[in-house]
């Protein structure tokens, strides 16, 4: 399972968090150690803001509720001075507008507590731009597997892969984080748009109608389940 | 300032008092300046009035005089001062020496003057020294004779104070009646307020079913008690469905909670490896994501029923959510043995997207999992958006058992699961929500018969055509 819960090597990062809760910090620095990423902890705003400043850091991670100088307060902040390193926002508060005010301060992704540390791994090195195709990549590759963004077109191995629209902004969301963990959540935020809690797991039948047809016929899949976090698209591994 | 009961200064501090002050204070200066006016107004009639008398007399006279000389005036004059009531008469010779009056005293340099004027006189009947005001006019005659014609004027102020007496009277008594009548009406407007003042301590110290009485004749305090009373049954039906909510809360969180510590507990008492271990950790993950799944929902109906989404309210294309939705658990109605289908028709409403979907999904979820026909065939699942008038209708119909009309009613409460074994999942919570995003968009939920199946409908106010699109 720790094995599982590690993405590629080469991509660790250096991480900031700002959290006044010790107990809470200690675990998550722990958590992220054992995955491979450097983390720097700051349990006030005020440091928190300084050393982001000079920190060189590939994501954030931010509490909303700090001592001396609040979370928001801090992204916004940041995002004053020209600063546009990744904010993820750790927040008590989870409801809509919540996030809304979250993201408008600057924040790129908001997590509510409490949360599963697969998700915010998960989510952390999702907003690691490093290593990530860009935005503007038209082309994403994967081994074998072509996603074309503009011609709307998939292909593995050369042989085109017909799919609706939702399976299409699946698969290229997927592939976007290639070699890391996606969770369901992200999914239904990044392809339905939607932040509530289905209650039942839609999205896995989703991905495996999509699987179904990208993986089907076969040796090697491309889309992995990873146990008790999400999924994961990448190459080989039998 | 002399401190005055405590009744009587909470008298004068009510509003009703003071108004009543003012309006009486502006009254009596009206009354005042009105009377005033009339004294005025005879006071000078008075006076024009024995002017002109005095000048018909000297007229007279000095024709006499022109006519018979001084015997026919002084004759002529004496004729006069019999009659009752009688003008002032005085004639006088060059040397300022009296010929003729009726007058006890006069002041002499009076006929140095010709014309009129006020002065005082003293009568010849009465022997006081008391001084009477009378308008007298001086007239020269030919012969060096001076004629004084005057009036005696005492009988204008006597006027006055006739008119001016009673005016004060009424005075008086409109501000002693004003004033009484104030107090009349300022106690019953107090016993009112006080009669409020009490039920509502009575409320507060937490009789929450206490109402405030209404006398039925429809004034403004009926209205404020109207008003008041509902404000309570909201208030009290808040603090009931509280009440609930933590009573559920002790139960379906309780529940859950004291199994997974026992499930803890139980690893840690027995021992075992280390694959035991994990499977018990994993467990405990699992009851907990369930336990903070449960919470979230209900944090999220209790915002929807606070109404503070409502700031975030936005034109939301209905239709764009239906099918939205409908696609999002076509592959899980899909693989559970049921056909999705959608209809939707453009409407849009003035809500919350995210909350109308979570509704939306919540209802489809539902038939999912109540859905299957009871035969056994393959379930269909219908969802249909339509536009009635003013109202969006968001239909969910399914072709299982549906719901016993004597439930209907029940399942929107919260923690309210009709299947009693609670075999399948879920909270208990999720038609509670869609209930809540209803009455947040000003709409209702209701429940119906499909034939076979259930028939959800989620009514909404929908927004003019070309509302959502300014």
């Amino acid at each position: 399972m720790t094995l599982l819960l590690q993405s590629d090597d080469s991509l660790a990062m250096r991480l900031l968090l700002i959290e006044d809760d010790r107990d809470a910090a200690d675990y998550i620095r722990k958590a992220f150690r054992e995955a491979g990423h450097v983390v720097d902890h700051a349990a006030d705003g005020e440091e928190g803001l300084a050393l982001a400043l000079d920190g060189h850091y590939d994501v954030l991670v931010v509490d909303r509720m700090l001592p001396r100088r609040d979370g928001l307060s801090v992204v916004s902040e940041l995002r004053r001075r020209g600063e546009q390193t990744p904010v993820l926002i750790l927040s008590a508060l989870g409801q809509v507008d919540d996030r809304v005010v979250g993201l408008r301060a600057g924040g790129d992704d908001y997590l509510p507590k409490p949360y599963a540390f697969t998700e915010l791994l998960a989510r952390v090195e999702a907003l690691c731009r490093r290593g990530a195709p860009q935005s503007t990549d038209t082309l994403y590759k994967v081994g074998e597997l072509e996603l074309d963004r503009l011609a709307h077109r998939v292909s593995r191995d050369g042989k085109d892969i017909p799919l609706q629209p939702r399976e299409f902004r699946l698969l290229e969301y997927l592939m976007r984080h290639a070699g890391q963990v996606v969770t369901r959540t992200m999914l239904l935020e990044n392809v339905w748009d939607y932040h509530f809690d289905p209650q039942t797991n839609v999205i896995d039948v989703h991905v495996s109608r999509l699987r179904s047809k990208v993986d089907k016929g076969f040796d090697v899949p491309m889309i992995h389940t990873v146990r008790g976090a999400g999924y994961m698209v990448r190459e080989g591994l039998k | 300032m002399k401190v005055l009961p405590r009744s009587i200064s909470r008298l004068i501090r009510t509003t009703a008092f003071k108004l009543l002050a003012a309006y009486l204070m502006v009254f009596a200066l009206f009354a005042f300046f009105m009377i005033g006016y009339v004294a005025w107004h005879t006071r000078q009639l008075i006076e024009t009035q024995v002017a002109d008398n005095v000048a018909a007399e000297v007229r007279f006279l000095s024709e006499q005089y022109r006519m018979g000389g001084v015997q026919r005036l002084v004759f002529a004059i004496d004729r006069r001062t019999r009659r009752p009531g009688s003008s002032i008469y005085l004639l006088a010779n060059f040397a300022g020496e009296v010929i003729a009056t009726n007058v006890g005293d006069l002041p002499l340099n009076l006929l140095e003057a010709p014309g009129t004027q006020f002065t005082f006189y003293r009568r010849s009947d009465e022997a006081g020294a008391k001084e009477y005001l009378a308008f007298v006019q001086v007239f020269m005659l030919p012969g060096g004779y001076r004629l004084l014609v005057g009036r005696d004027v005492e009988e204008r102020d006597t006027v006055r104070q006739l008119v001016v007496r009673p005016a004060q009277w009424a005075l008086a008594v409109i501000v002693v009646l004003g004033l009484l009548g104030g107090i009349f009406v300022t106690r019953r407007v107090l016993k009112r307020i006080d009669a409020m003042t009490a039920t509502s301590e009575v409320i507060m110290a937490g009789n929450l079913s206490g109402r405030l009485a209404v006398t039925g004749t429809g004034d403004e305090f009926d209205r404020l008690a109207h008003s008041l009373n509902a404000m309570l049954d909201r208030i009290e039906a808040l603090m009931i469905g509280l009440k609930q909510v933590s009573d559920n809360i002790a139960h379906d969180l309780k529940t859950p909670l004291t199994r997974l510590r026992n499930r803890a507990e139980g690893a840690l008492r027995v021992g075992g490896d280390e694959a035991a271990y994990r499977a018990a950790l994993e467990t405990t993950i699992e009851e907990s994501a369930g336990l903070i799944r449960t919470f979230d929902a209900l944090l999220m109906i209790t915002r929807a029923e606070a109404g503070q989404a409502r700031d975030n309210m936005v034109s939301v294309d209905l239709a764009a959510i239906a099918e939205n939705v409908a696609e999002l658990y076509e592959p899980l109605a899909d693989e559970q043995g049921l056909d999705l289908t959608v209809e939707a028709q453009p409407v849009t409403v003035h809500g919350v997207r995210e909350l109308l979907a979570q509704a939306l999904a919540n209802l489809v979820d539902n038939a999912i999992k109540y859905g299957l026909p009871k035969d056994g065939g393959r379930g269909r699942i219908r969802i249909c958006l339509r536009r009635e008038g003013d109202t969006a209708l968001l239909e969910v119909s399914d072709a299982g058992e549906g719901i016993p009309e004597a439930d209907r009613e029940r399942v929107v409460e919260r923690f309210v699961r009709l299947d009693a074994s609670r075999s399948r999942p879920g909270s208990g919570l999720g038609l509670s929500l869609v209930a809540a995003v209803a009455r947040l968009h000003g709409g209702m939920l209701t429940f119906g018969d499909a034939a076979p199946g259930l028939r959800v409908t989620l009514r909404l106010p929908a927004q003019d055509v070309t509302e959502g699109l300014a």
